[in-house]
């Protein structure tokens, strides 16, 4: 009880040393907690973009390409699927549902996809989650788009105004389709996926899009007249995404895509190539991992030559404390409890600092990189990661104490004041 | 009480001489003792060995019956600790503390001067806080300065929470090495009536040690280090 107390005055009295090495440990956990923090967020967020998904077939190209242009937006396939294979595998038995996808056009650097009503009703996330809508409803003619809710906020559109998409990826694109305005019918919820960033458009306006210049290279007047059916009749899709009735089905129509014959196609399954392409990223989260743990030790080393440092100045009160009657277990303990104090204190910032990071930085992360961040109690593995600061920080703090234990009682006889 | 026999103390094995050759030394319990000598007669030395500080080379020394030399280091931090009071040169204070709580810091290591207080105390929150007021009170230092930063008291001021520090929980032996070499000749003697008393009330045996032979007449007995120190 004395010592406790002693401990306690005694950090007091040194408070503003004390301080300084208690806000390095706190800025470490803080450190620590935040890389940790978004590194699991961030694996989470990329395993959470699609879910629910059973296949995703494109044209024949790489696994991992495939999943970067149809889930990511990421780079573009050349090749697409033509409609007819589309209508064929999608008819197979065991299919429960399927999402054509056209990708390729943009606007104002967001991404344009082409899609049918089964893209609202059928494409999950993260945890088999549904889109939502926050404002507005679902497209329901070739003329109205649906916005992601990153889009919305970026660009500033409401429900009802008109916007202009154009051909082609990027801000700088010529091609204009300045007589095909469409309107703002619907904003969806955010979703921490690419999705947010998406305009989604009826199947059907895709061809609309492109009809004038289509109209220039191959005779279709026929085909988009009077043509109010949201899917129309498109040549070529960019990929489809499906779901089955039985995970029995993945495996063996998934065979059948990658040996089809008409046409080269691909059929891979996200979440294994979601995994391999984690897998590739691994290095990046190990050096994330690296750089904090790094962190901690360097605040730990800190921490223990402050502790030498202080040591020697205050061989003189533990000295007095020895010719009072303390004996070495009592200046070890007093030691002990000092470092814990002081590591339990900076974990306790450091942790409110954590909140306070992710909390300002939150929507940042979530805007420009996608990440999104829950502000949720410390969960058992960040209690564990603080634990074993506070253990390390136990455990260095030992030193110094051992040294104390071995102070002299000559000591508290002879130093002078 | 206290009783040296042949002691002799090198501070290194291989020293030609011995700092300390005592034949013998008798003190009975509560006696006054006033031990003086010039510098380097080997008074500090004197005074780390009846501490238990330090362990005599050869000899026996043996202090309420209890044989020093043969204690383990352990024992002999606790036997210091419960029996004695120990007034430093530069009464070694703590800083960070209250003079009340340096006071009661000297009973906080050793149960037994602990038990003593508490033993006579109904109140057994406040017992210590008790009489390290009532120490102070009885040594002079006021109730105003009783809760002051240590380091704004003066010396002399300082010097009454060492002793009332020593005093707590009356330990058999009371030792003060040069407690008054900061201190005017007035300042000095009330002091040490101050110190009397409190030895008396507290039945300690108290060895004074000075090199100010001025004080000398003040002490029912006085023992020179030259004469006793057998010449080699």
């Amino acid at each position: 009880m004395i010592i406790a107390k002693l401990a306690y005055k005694s950090l007091l009295n040194r408070r503003a040393s004390v301080l300084l090495t208690l806000f390095t440990i706190a800025i470490s956990v803080m450190l620590l907690l935040s890389i940790e923090r978004v590194r699991i967020d961030a694996k989470s967020s990329f395993s959470n973009t699609i879910s629910g998904t059973d296949l995703i077939v494109g044209a024949r190209t790489g696994d991992i390409q495939l999943l970067l242009s149809s889930v990511f937006r990421i780079g573009h396939t050349n090749n697409g699927v033509s409609w007819k294979s589309y209508k064929y595998i999608t008819s197979q038995r065991g299919v429960k549902w399927s999402i054509p996808i056209s990708l390729g056009d943009s606007h104002k650097g967001q991404a344009v996809l082409g899609t049918t009503l089964d893209y609202f009703s059928h494409y999950r996330f993260a945890k088999k989650q549904n889109l939502t809508f926050n404002k507005g409803r679902p497209f329901a003619a070739i003329n109205e788009v649906v916005l992601g809710s990153e889009v919305a906020n970026k660009l500033g559109y409401k429900l009802n105004d008109s916007i202009v998409i154009s051909h082609g990826m990027g801000n700088t694109s010529f091609h204009h389709h300045d007589d095909n305005p469409f309107k703002v019918v619907g904003i969806l919820n955010p979703t921490g996926t690419p999705v947010d960033k998406t305009l989604h458009i009826p199947l059907a306006a895709i061809d609309l899009i492109h009809g004038g210049k289509a109209s220039l290279e191959h005779e279709h007047e026929h085909e988009h007249d009077e043509d109010n059916n949201l899917v129309g009749h498109p040549k070529q899709i960019t990929a489809f995404l499906m779901g089955f009735n039985s995970p029995l089905y993945t495996l063996q129509i998934r065979r059948n895509i990658n040996q089809y014959k008409p046409e080269a196609l691909l059929g891979i399954m996200p979440t294994v190539t979601l995994k391999e392409l984690w897998e590739m990223l691994a290095i990046v989260e190990k050096i994330l991992l690296l750089f904090s743990a790094v962190v901690v030790l360097v605040s730990l080393l800190g921490m223990l030559t402050t502790l030498l440092a202080n040591l020697s100045q205050r061989r003189r009160e533990l000295a007095i404390l020895r010719s009072v009657g303390a004996r070495p277990w009592h200046l070890f303990t007093l030691i002990s409890i000092e470092s814990l104090l002081t590591t339990l204190l900076g974990c306790l910032v450091g942790s409110a600092l954590y909140y306070l990071v992710i909390f300002s930085a939150g929507g940042y992360l979530q805007s420009h990189a996608g990440i999104s961040v829950n502000i949720t109690m410390l969960s058992y593995y960040e209690l564990g990661l603080i634990g074993v600061i506070m253990a390390a920080g136990f455990v260095i703090g030992l030193i110094p104490a051992t040294r104390a234990y071995f102070y002299s009682l000559s000591d508290g006889m002879s130093i002078k004041a | 009480m206290i009783n040296l026999k042949n002691v002799t103390f090198k501070w290194h094995k291989s020293d030609s001489s011995p700092t300390l050759n005592i034949k013998e030394l008798v003190i009975e319990k509560g006696e006054h003792i006033f031990l003086h000598g010039p510098s380097g007669s080997g008074k500090s030395t004197l005074l780390a060995i009846l501490a238990g500080i330090n362990t005599a080379t050869s000899g026996e020394v043996s202090i309420l019956n209890q044989n020093l030399t043969t204690l383990s280091n352990t024992t002999r931090d606790v036997f210091r600790a419960d029996h004695i009071g120990y007034i430093f040169q530069n009464f070694n204070l703590l800083p960070y503390l209250t003079p009340i709580e340096n006071i009661t810091l000297g009973c906080e290591f050793s149960k037994s001067r602990k038990q003593k207080i508490l033993k006579q105390s109904s109140n057994k929150n406040s017992a210590l806080q008790k009489e390290a007021i009532r120490l102070l009170n009885a040594l002079g230092l006021t109730a105003q300065y009783h809760h002051k930063d240590v380091a704004t008291l003066s010396i002399g001021q300082q010097q009454r929470v060492a002793a009332a520090r020593a005093f707590i929980g009356s330990p058999e032996l009371i030792i003060a090495d040069e407690p008054t070499s900061a201190l005017d000749t007035n300042n000095r003697e009330s002091f040490i009536k101050l110190l009397f008393e409190q030895a008396k009330l507290s039945n300690s045996t108290l060895v004074f040690v000075s090199h100010d032979e001025t004080l000398k007449p003040l002490f029912n007995r006085s023992i020179d280090l030259i004469n006793l120190q057998e010449q080699v």
